[in-house]
């Protein structure tokens, strides 16, 4: 019973501190996580959330519908900021949508244990952000009706895509990262949504969790083979955690334009990718946890880990920005130099110093536990990190495109009031697919959270084994 | 546990040979719609109108060996090839069949100064810019894209005028070019085998430097 309610976030290296919290079966974790799906009605926040968020999302159907109808005239993008709003957001949702693979994959491979608790909630995340990133650019293309030009289809014209531009690797790289990514969601859901199928009371939900669940048993079987797919879906999203972001940063690196044509890129956007997406898990989970009472599972010590990766990619993009600078110093090129002077003390100095202000000041209040572990400070700074990386990708798009070479034909980017209402529908739609995944699907790993407590080890009751004596640890 | 159990009905195994069956047909399908795409019907080839006077290029272009610029005579310096105003037909024509019903729309549109309504072949869409004098003047023959037009008693569309049928001579062009100045010279080349043929259109890239812009403002402007 010890580990109902200790501080976990103390580390004692005599023992490992417990991921999961006030629980010492796994029936009642079941039921607990279950019924955030079984409550005859959810919260009132949540029909809240949702009719705001479905009315943001209807905006942004009403405006891409007046735009196909109209015309790219609606929007702010004209020369010479040809890519405005909606590549910014592009780069901003892909970026989010980092989070969930690096979180289901790569702290899979290296045996985090404390992902259990976040990774289906970060997964569903990254679908719902790469739908809202994959919508920007095929608006993006003008004559949306002509979106099938992005892939290599034969046809008559003996048309192909340019094989040799980022943007065509971005069709390919983002498309397969989807891909992957609802495969590894849907895989590992797949024995959550079984026993949601056998608890379910009435028979739409039966037979809708039976027909996804894909007939599971749970037999050792069923297991063995389910722990080999995940592990290999593992192996085989790890890579594109690092590839996705490299291909967007190839938009811009591959070109020839001060600010954008720099190696530093590909590191440097994936660090912010991740930067962003963990920011965005927080910000989703911890009002989560609050209004479903998931803070057994979601414990201090899931969100001061997260904290501590976001100290980290938050500094590494930090370091990112000074090293622009130093390089465009080092180069002695009149050009790079001027692109980035402008981008601090030019006319997008008020985006640079909030990107600045946000991403590179904000996080380092992680330095301290105290900060770490506080609800509200995190809060709070997840937000500003989602603001300043989105003035991220705002300060390099925009600012690089609007003064380059020529004086005689720079510009000053303004986003329509299209521009910016588009913007705010991708947040609804991406929280009304969020609040819909909260309500429907299981939102934390059942199974594997089970797998992490100690009563899932069979050695748990070996008095003489210091490596696990949780329960004695805290008594 | 709830009160509903779900298991998967009998029928589901239907699934299974459902795929399978679908896996197969869809060769067929494919091969269907791919061959949808490449016939005539699709491509307007063998489009052969009823003109108003049953004008014969066989005739005039092949046995009595008509130079095409002598009625198409804007084709070297203009985008379109003319289509002869009737004072062309009639620098003849006062003189020869005179009389012809058959050519009496002619001598109407002749003495009211109203144009012959001939129907229009070979049509591009609006949004592709085909300049003709771009094409002859660099060597591309005729029948290149008209087809043996002197053997054509009523002309028809003999090539799909489809992009990629353009791209594929921009890509490619030596199979399809000559001398500048034999492109009117419709049984050239007949005597040559492929090799000498090949030989001969590679002559000319390289001697008028040919490079065939693949661009796409190259047509769409």
């Amino acid at each position: 019973m010890s580990a109902l309610n200790v501080d976990n976030t103390v580390d004692d290296p005599r023992q490992r501190s417990p991921l999961v919290l006030g629980h010492t079966d796994f029936a009642s974790v079941t039921n607990e996580i279950c019924a955030v799906n079984e409550a005859p009605k959810p919260p009132k926040l949540w029909y809240v959330t949702l009719v705001i968020s479905a009315c943001l999302a209807s905006t942004l159907l009403v405006l891409v519908g007046y735009l196909v109808v109209t015309g790219v005239g609606v929007w702010g993008n004209n020369n010479p900021v040809m890519w405005g709003f909606p590549i910014v957001n592009f780069v901003f949702w892909v970026g989010i949508g980092h989070a969930g693979t690096l979180i289901s994959a790569i702290l899979f491979l290296f045996r985090q244990k404390w992902r259990t608790s976040i990774n289906r909630f970060a997964e569903a995340m990254t679908i719902f952000a790469v739908i809202c990133a994959g919508l920007f650019p095929g608006i993006h293309i003008g004559r949306v009706w002509l979106a099938y030009w992005l892939f290599p289809i034969p046809n008559q014209m003996e048309m192909w895509p340019q094989f040799r531009s980022p943007l065509l690797w971005d069709v390919f790289a983002v498309s397969t990262y989807f891909t992957v990514s609802l495969l590894f969601w849907y895989v590992g859901m797949i024995p959550d949504l079984a026993t949601l199928r056998d608890r379910s009371n009435n028979r739409i939900k039966a037979i809708a969790y039976g027909f996804f669940s894909l007939g599971w048993r749970g037999s050792m079987r069923h297991w063995h083979r389910y722990e080999r797919a995940y592990l290999l879906l593992a192996a085989l999203a790890t890579p594109l955690v690092l590839s996705v972001h490299s291909v967007v940063s190839f938009d811009f690196a591959v070109s020839q334009l001060p600010g954008w044509h720099t190696t530093i890129f590909p590191p440097y956007f994936v660090a912010g990718a991740i930067f962003s997406g963990f920011a965005m898990v927080l910000t989703l989970a911890i009002p989560a946890r609050q209004i479903w009472g998931l803070k057994n599972f979601i414990t201090m010590r899931h969100l001061e880990n997260m904290n501590k990766v976001i100290l980290l990619t938050g500094s590494m993009v930090g370091y990112a920005y000074g090293t622009e600078f130093f390089i465009a110093w080092y180069s002695g090129e009149l050009y790079e130099k001027f692109a980035f002077i402008n981008r601090a003390f030019g006319q997008y100095a008020w985006a640079y110093w909030i990107m600045v202000s946000c991403n590179v000041l904000s996080p380092q209040v992680f330095w301290f536990k105290r900060a770490r572990t506080s609800i509200w400070l995190m809060f709070i700074v997840s937000i500003f990190v989602n603001i300043g990386m989105w003035f991220e990708r705002f300060v390099i798009v925009v600012t690089s495109l609007a003064q380059d070479f020529l004086p005689s034909s720079w510009g000053y980017y303004e986003p329509t009031w299209v521009d910016t209402m588009t913007f705010v529908g991708s947040f609804g739609l991406f929280m009304t697919l969020f609040l819909l995944f909260i309500r429907f699907l299981p939102v934390l790993a059942i199974a594997e959270i089970k797998a992490v407590m100690p009563e899932a080890d069979p050695h748990a009751h070996h008095e003489h084994d210091p490596d696990h004596d949780h329960e004695e640890g805290h008594a | 546990m709830g009160r509903f159990h779900y298991v998967f009905p009998k029928w589901s195994n239907l699934f299974l040979p459902t795929v399978i069956v679908i896996g197969m047909t869809a060769p067929l399908y494919v091969a269907f719609m791919v061959a949808w795409g490449f016939s005539p019907k699709t491509t307007d080839v063998g489009y052969m109108p009823t003109q108003p006077v049953p004008f014969s290029h066989k005739l005039h272009a092949g046995e009595l060996h008509i130079d095409c610029k002598y009625c198409h005579n804007t084709v070297e310096y203009a985008a379109a090839a003319a289509v002869p105003p009737t004072s062309t037909c009639m620098n003849c024509h006062t003189q020869i069949h005179p009389e012809s019903e058959l050519l009496a729309p002619l001598f109407d549109s002749y003495t009211t100064g109203m144009p012959m309504e001939w129907v229009r072949i070979h049509d591009t869409p609006d949004y592709a810019y085909f300049n003709h004098s771009a094409h002859v003047t660099r060597g591309v023959g005729c029948n290149e894209c008209h087809g043996q037009i002197q053997t054509m008693e009523v002309v028809y569309q003999s090539e799909t005028l489809s992009m990629g049928w353009c791209l594929s001579c921009h890509r490619d062009p030596a199979p399809h070019v000559r001398d500048p100045k034999l492109v009117t010279q419709l049984e050239w080349g007949w005597d040559m085998n492929a090799a000498e043929r090949l030989a001969e259109g590679q002559k000319w890239v390289d001697h008028n430097n040919l490079q065939p812009s693949q661009d796409c403002t190259t047509c769409h402007r």
